[in-house]
């Protein structure tokens, strides 16, 4: 009884298992998350070179016992530099995710949820974005406002935005008329407490699995952004410059510049789009048993 | 436990709790246009509704789907606005605080609703725990051990075992969820309870330990309930009086008993008629064909049951018959109702 | 009197993540034409698992692991599934509790009915139209013609009840199968459809299995009561025989909690205990036995019928 209000922590933790155990792709997902996520906190302590530091006498080395990935132009560590880049990668993405879950969300709950004007309004905008091409959407923003990282997030976010209210729009509007929500009203909660304490919690498995699936979007739009000039600037570490940056030398044949980082960029959106599935078996507490 | 039919003939009528006159809602069936427009077509759901409600009394609210039971009931909880008409209750008017305010009001804990479906009504990501905390920390503003004690009496009173309590509705049986639903109504210790087909989704078996529960917390709580369904032979079982509406306005009221036995309005007999009965005995084999008139805009000076109704007249088609009282506090609004014999 | 419908030994299992549910064991009964024979139980009882497995509407967890089932002499058990098809159109026709959700909802109503009638019956598109509209008055539909060009969600439930009645009957099937016809409709609208499905049966000699929880629907309604526990039939008599005799403790308890018209709260006894899990696989030959006041030490034999009058039997040891 101690345990009775506000439980389930545990049981969370027994299912997760349970669902990784009954499905090892999810196994296999999590596990190159955890990879993902220890190389993005230690990266720059396990870097055996300094990313940025070059050695013209060294440049362009295939892989060797020495430098895995082999050395780029100007002989950096092109594992070094992949490692340390997962961070800054992964950062951008979970940034962006993590404003527009806020955003988009929230927008989409209340466009549900109200409807009236307010749904008129945030659909309105939803389908501004939507008008654009997105990546192009993207560039315009960044190039506008400055090839900032916040910047790479906010446009991010904002290319996102009108999927996050598309979707926690249709779910809220499902819920509106449950009787849950009936019962909530006469339990005494107002407007904003049934928005956010019953139907939001409702809402949220369907969003994590909304937020893994665009996780895998967001790192390939920042890289995106990155390859075409218009995010993170060289000499930083990140992917997409270095993909950028090793194209030239493929026709050369060194195509180990390239390939290592644009693998590790395949691999993660892969990672996470893998993750989308075996998260809704997780948070989903009807599955639960 | 007292069982007895209709139960006995109380006067409730000195004290009520709840005093409903003259309400109506009535729903725009298209919202206008951005420059205004004509006046849209009006869904006339609830249409003129009165009655009164003792302390400790049992109201049964009847009829067919789409005659505005559902939506008396939201007015009564204040989940809507009424569009006229007062709801006075404890002499408090309510109809005046508007829908979405009330959930702060002093006397949102007074009246609790069970909801139809128990699985649905309570949110999936709560724990039955979670469930009937709900309204105790919103309304009676508990926490911590003097919630939980609250929470695990709620349940106690409602006959849910205390390791229950931790699991989510899907976890739980029918019979379960619906002790849930019933505990978290009654946990804020309501006056007024109003239960909207409460049993509907049961199995028998589990329907006849839910309504002894009811019975029960009457007795315990001391609460009036409105009990609304469409399953007569339950009604009969529980209420004290009961209201049969047909099309958004009240047809007949009485005491359950006599308007079982003996009932005025052609289309409670109609009803009663229809109720299957375990013996197979067709009491009268009167047939209400057809579906109801629509509700949008209707001839404010027919009978609603006009054209419908197998006793009916031209008179019925030009002139809407009022709520007539009868000897035993009785009332049916037909112009050939006639005392019961 | 021929049986239309011969079911012997028929179980059915289901395959799930958490075991195998034996859903149905060894269930017979027989059904003759113009019969109207009602399937009652409480939820989990298995009473729509046995209309779906019958006509081969089983999904794709569930397979019959034993027992035959003929219909009109075709074993249904061993028909392919182009066959079974066949016979779900033209021979047993299955109506639901939800009709709205089993019509079309973007198909005119008679054009669903006509549908049918020319796949089945090979009529051309304008006598099947017609057939369509008489169908629609023979179920009871005003203005028929005008109707046939109706969408599902401009008719109420009753209305899309008796379309669904109209699709099923059109071939003039030898087995209807009502799974809980009236369930969700009103009182007055119930007992309207369960004239026209009564009448129809008359007029045409169909024998109907009605499936339902209501025993007092099924008391007004049918002329014989087989009463389902847990994937058994417990009982099977004439309908009257057994409300005046019930004879398995199952169906004494389950008479008890149903309200009626002249009792009140406290004639009313709930039944103590539940269903058991039938995905055990040690469960007991009487699957009543653990919630039984009269379970005699003779219980744990295997089942077997008692006959105690010619259209009255019982599986139990000690009936009352």
């Amino acid at each position: 009884m101690s345990a009775a209000v506000g439980a389930g922590g545990n049981s969370v933790l027994r299912h997760a298992r349970h669902v990784v155990a009954e499905n090892p792709v999810t196994g296999f997902a999590l596990g190159l998350f955890v990879f993902f996520v220890l190389a993005a906190i230690l990266g720059p302590s396990l870097a055996p070179y300094d990313p940025l530091a070059s050695n013209t006498a060294n440049a362009l080395q295939p892989p060797s016992a020495a430098h895995w990935f082999g050395t780029d132009q100007i002989g950096r560590d092109i594992f070094s530099r992949v490692l340390v880049a997962t961070r800054l990668d992964l950062g951008i993405a979970a940034a962006s995710v993590a404003l527009v879950l806020a955003a988009g969300g929230f927008a989409g709950l209340a466009a549900g949820f109200f409807g009236g004007w307010v749904d008129m309004v945030v659909g309105r905008i939803a389908d501004t974005i939507m008008a654009f091409p997105l990546f192009v959407l993207a560039m315009a923003i960044v190039a506008a406002l400055g090839n900032t990282v916040p910047n790479i997030v906010l446009a991010t976010a904002i290319i996102n935005f009108p999927l996050y209210v598309r979707v926690a729009r249709a779910e809220t509007v499902q819920r509106r008329e449950a009787g849950f929500v009936d019962a909530a009203r006469i339990a005494g909660h107002r407007d904003m407490g049934v928005l956010l304490g019953q139907v939001a919690p409702n809402i949220l498995p369907i969003m994590v699995v909304q937020m893994s699936l665009t996780m895998g979007y967001a790192i390939l739009n920042a890289a995106g952004l990155s390859f075409i000039g218009l995010g993170v600037r060289a000499p930083t570490p990140e992917w997409g410059i270095m993909v950028a940056e090793g194209a030239s030398f493929i026709v050369s044949g060194e195509w180990w510049v390239a390939l290592f980082p644009g693998a590790t960029l395949m691999v993660a959106v892969f990672c996470f789009n893998l993750l989308g599935d075996g998260v809704r078996d997780i948070v989903d507490p009807r599955r639960r048993t | 436990m007292t069982g007895q039919i209709g139960n006995a003939p109380r006067d409730f009528a000195a004290d009520p709790l709840l005093d409903v006159a003259e309400l109506s809602k009535r729903f725009p069936l298209a919202r206008r246009g951005w420059l205004g427009g004509r006046a849209p077509a009006m869904v006339h759901a609830v249409d003129d509704v009165s009655f009164t409600l003792g302390r400790g009394e049992t109201l049964g609210l009847v009829g067919e789907s789409g005659c505005g039971k559902s939506t008396l009931v939201r007015l009564i909880a204040r989940l809507t606005d009424p569009t006229s008409g007062s709801i006075r209750f404890n002499a408090r008017e309510l109809a005046a605080l508007p829908a979405r305010d009330f959930a702060r009001d002093a006397d949102r804990a007074r009246i609790q609703i069970v909801f139809q479906d128990a699985g649905e009504s309570i949110n999936p990501r709560f724990t039955a725990a979670d469930a009937i905390a709900d309204p105790l920390r919103k309304l009676r503003g508990l926490r911590g051990a003097a919630l939980q004690a609250k929470v695990a009496e709620a349940a106690t009173l409602c006959g849910l075992p205390l390791e229950l309590l931790d699991r989510f509705p899907h976890q739980l049986s029918g019979g379960q969820r619906a002790r849930v639903g019933i505990a978290r109504a009654i946990a804020p210790r309501p006056d007024l309870l109003v239960l909207d087909e409460p049993t509907a989704a049961l199995d028998v078996s589990v329907q006849v330990t839910i309504l002894q529960l009811l019975v029960t917390l009457r007795e315990t709580l001391g609460i009036s309930y409105v009990f609304v369904s469409h399953d007569l032979n339950v009604v009969r079982l529980l209420c004290d009086r009961v209201v049969v509406m047909y099309l958004g306005r009240i047809v007949e009221v009485g005491p359950a008993r006599a308007v079982f036995d003996n009932p005025l309005h052609p289309y409670t007999r109609g009803l009663i008629a229809a109720v299957p009965r375990l013996d197979g005995l067709r009491a009268g084999g009167l047939r209400l064909a057809g579906d109801p008139k629509s509700p949008i805009d209707p001839d404010p000076h027919a009978c609603r049951f006009h054209g419908r109704c197998p006793v009916g007249t031209d008179r019925c088609g030009t002139e809407m018959p009022a709520l007539r009282r009868f000897p035993g506090s009785r009332q049916a609004a037909c112009h050939f109702a006639t005392e019961p014999a | 009197m021929t049986a239309i419908l011969d079911v012997r030994d028929f179980s059915v299992e289901f395959r799930t993540r958490s075991g195998i549910v034996h859903a149905l064991d060894r269930i017979s009964f027989q059904v003759a034409r113009g019969e109207t024979m009602a399937l009652v139980g409480e939820s989990g009882s298995g009473k729509s698992v046995t209309a779906y497995a019958l006509l081969g509407l089983l999904d794709a967890a569930g397979r019959i692991t034993g027992g035959s089932a003929t219909l009109e002499g075709v074993e249904l058990t061993q028909a392919s599934p182009k066959e079974l098809a066949r016979i779900r159109g033209a021979r047993a026709a299955m109506i639901f509790q939800n009709p709205r959700a089993a019509l079309n909802p973007i198909r005119p109503i008679g054009r669903q009915i006509a549908d049918v009638v020319r796949r089945h019956a090979g009529l051309s598109r304008r006598d099947a139209d017609a057939r369509a509209v008489e169908m629609l008055r023979e179920v009871g539909i005003p203005d028929p013609a005008r109707r046939f060009a109706a969408y599902p969600f401009e008719l109420s439930g009753g209305m899309c009840q008796r379309v669904m009645i109209a699709i099923a009957v059109a071939t003039r099937p030898a087995l209807l199968i009502a799974d809980e016809p009236t369930t969700g409709l009103d009182v007055t609208t119930q007992a309207v459809v369960m004239d026209i499905i009564q009448s129809l049966a008359a007029e045409t000699g169909m024998a109907t299995i009605l499936i339902t929880h209501d025993l007092a629907l099924a008391a007004e309604r049918s002329g014989r009561i087989a009463v389902m526990h847990a994937g058994h039939i417990v009982e099977d008599a004439v309908t009257a025989e057994l409300l005046a005799h019930p004879r398995h403790p199952y169906t004494r308890r389950l008479l008890a909690a149903t309200p009626t018209a002249a009792g009140g709260l406290a004639d009313l006894r709930a039944i103590p205990g539940s269903l058991p899990d039938l995905r055990r696989t040690d469960l007991p030959p009487c699957r009543f036995a653990a919630r039984c006041e009269q379970r005699l030490p003779a219980c744990e034999a295997p089942m077997a019928w008692r006959h105690l009058a010619p259209a009255h039997r019982v599986a139990c040891w000690n009936p009352a």
